[in-house]
């Protein structure tokens, strides 16, 4: 049940998203609206991606968020939640970031999901997901969340569409049943140095349990995965803060690298 | 330090390790210990293990993640000798309430020698093609010293914090397996714990088998065929207690198991 009017939703949307669009901080919305529910937060997001396909913005897939043990440790929250990603955060493998286009950017180490089928829920299991899809890829979030200083609660965070701000999907592709998802390991580098390390299991147990979740919050909303869909699982690693001028290089077992630089 | 104490102290630690006691850290009651000394001392309760009845079938490199090399404010790794009463066989019974005092749990890639690696101008290239296989593996590290209130020196001279292994029933040749990205699984009492990767240690768990072949080259000690080595861990330490199960997997190596008694 939601208890903000369409109207609080609409002016919701707006600040949140010129937020992102202008790159500037706002204070988390649950200070002003203390009575917001989960469904308000998720009407918000919803409202800021039909915004954005009304310029004629694209949707290029979803993400998940604050999956792993780490993120929900960094961030103080006890479940994930998800996003959607829009075609002009996508950044090729090797590319350039433009952090004066963003706040206070952080990368995470992620993988991409690339469904071949539908995903409905609620029921859908790990299995389900490894039988949809078609393949998995690395993929590096710049994640921005546009409240103050990373501040934020679940629900905000779900508002401002879970932080998405850019991606960079590269390295190998690889069909899920020639990966050993759960021990697939992720090494971070920053300027050449090992900042993070990590393996698929810190992903919710199992990297297609986070698509699995996806789809079962989906189906809340009566909504599904369709096929051919580019999903970000959440990050293996903690977030790690990036600086104008900073390069990163990621490496996965068996799925190459996915590297890029902050200008 | 003079040789009579250096004797003294490793006699200290054996009786220690023997009698389940701890000791006061030797960097508090010896200002001018060195890390040399600190060997030294080791090797002295090494040689009483040996003189017991134990065997030495390899060694281990501790102090190889950064965390721990900030903790203890060194920018090299450490090493101690594994003995053949500290091995335990995948999915067995451990009995740390009988053997250890303050037991943490490590996951590691060990590695199995096929060929001698004698330092110094040991290369990466070098220990590759001197290993029949890395294997997974639990170290139980355990501390003779009270509370782990450990400095480098009081660490190397307990050999290296060393307490009991296991290693998994997997060998994989070092050919298959990219050792630097090859991720680790931690479980305990069905519960993941951590994660991480070969890069934990030092960048590469090859760096470290490297580092040990010239550290040891300089005093003319060679690693030899068919030792084992543990390689460093890849995730933080877990303390555990009896009654605790964990297992650790490693992609594209397997995995070991171990029940705590």
């Amino acid at each position: 049940m939601g208890n903000l009017t369409k109207a609080q939703i609409e002016q919701l949307a707006e600040h949140c998203e010129k937020a992102e669009l202008e790159a500037y901080e706002i204070t988390k919305i649950t200070d002003d609206f203390p009575d917001m529910t989960y469904e308000d937060a998720f009407d918000i997001q919803w409202e800021i991606r039909r915004r954005k396909e009304a310029r004629g913005t694209k949707i290029v897939g979803m993400k998940m968020g604050l999956t792993s043990w780490a993120k929900m440790a960094q961030m103080g929250v006890e479940h994930p939640c998800y996003g959607f990603l829009a075609d002009y955060f996508s950044i090729p493998d090797g590319g350039q970031i433009k952090h004066d286009e963003l706040i206070h950017p952080k990368i995470e180490a992620e993988l991409a999901f690339v469904t071949k089928a539908p995903l409905k829920g609620p029921g859908i299991h790990i299995g389900d997901v490894l039988r949809a899809t078609d393949f998995v890829m690395p993929a590096v979030e710049v994640i921005d969340s546009r409240y103050k200083d990373f501040k934020f609660d679940l629900k905000s965070v779900i508002a401002d569409n879970s932080s998405s701000s850019r991606f960079v999907a590269g390295g190998t592709m690889a069909k899920p049943e020639d990966l050993d998802l759960k021990n697939l390991g992720v090494v971070m580098e920053v300027n050449g140095e090992v900042v993070q390390l990590g393996a698929g299991a810190a992903v919710l147990g199992h990297p297609a349990s986070s698509v699995a979740m996806l789809a079962n919050m989906l189906g809340e909303r009566g909504e599904e995965i369709p096929a051919g869909t580019f999903i970000m699982i959440g990050a293996i690693t903690a977030a790690v803060q990036v600086n104008k001028g900073d390069s990163f290089c990621v490496r996965y077992q068996d799925l190459g690298t996915v590297s890029g630089k902050f200008v | 330090m003079d040789k009579q104490l250096i004797q003294q102290c490793g006699d200290e630690l054996y009786q220690a390790l023997t009698k389940k006691e701890t000791l006061r850290p030797f960097t508090e009651r010896f200002d001018d210990i060195s890390i040399e000394d600190a060997y030294h001392i080791s090797l002295r309760m090494v040689e009483r293990r040996v003189q017991a009845g134990a065997k030495i079938i390899g060694k281990k490199i501790g102090v190889t993640s950064k965390a721990v090399q900030n903790m203890l404010n060194v920018h090299q790794p450490d090493f101690g000798y594994l003995t053949d009463d500290m091995a335990f066989s995948q999915g067995s019974e451990m009995p740390i309430s009988d053997r250890l005092i303050q037991p943490k749990a490590e996951g590691e890639i060990a590695f199995i020698l096929k060929k001698d690696l004698i330092g110094p101008g040991i290369t990466n290239a070098d220990v590759l093609a001197a290993t029949e296989c890395v294997m997974p593996c639990f170290e139980i590290v355990d501390s003779r010293i009270e509370n782990w209130q450990i400095k480098i020196q009081d660490t190397v001279a307990d050999n290296a914090s060393c307490g009991l292994f296991v290693l998994g029933d997997t060998a994989i040749s070092p050919s298959q397996v990219d050792l630097s990205t090859c991720g680790m699984v931690v479980e305990k009492n069905g519960q993941i714990i951590s994660t991480g990767a070969g890069a934990a240690a030092l960048g590469s768990p090859v760096n470290c088998v490297t580092w040990l072949a010239n550290t040891l080259g300089e005093f003319g000690i060679p690693l030899k065929a068919g030792e084992v080595i543990l390689s460093g861990s890849l995730v933080p330490l877990e303390p555990v207690q009896a009654g605790d199960f964990m297992t650790v997997s490693i992609g594209g190596i397997g995995s070991a198991s171990v029940r705590f008694t």
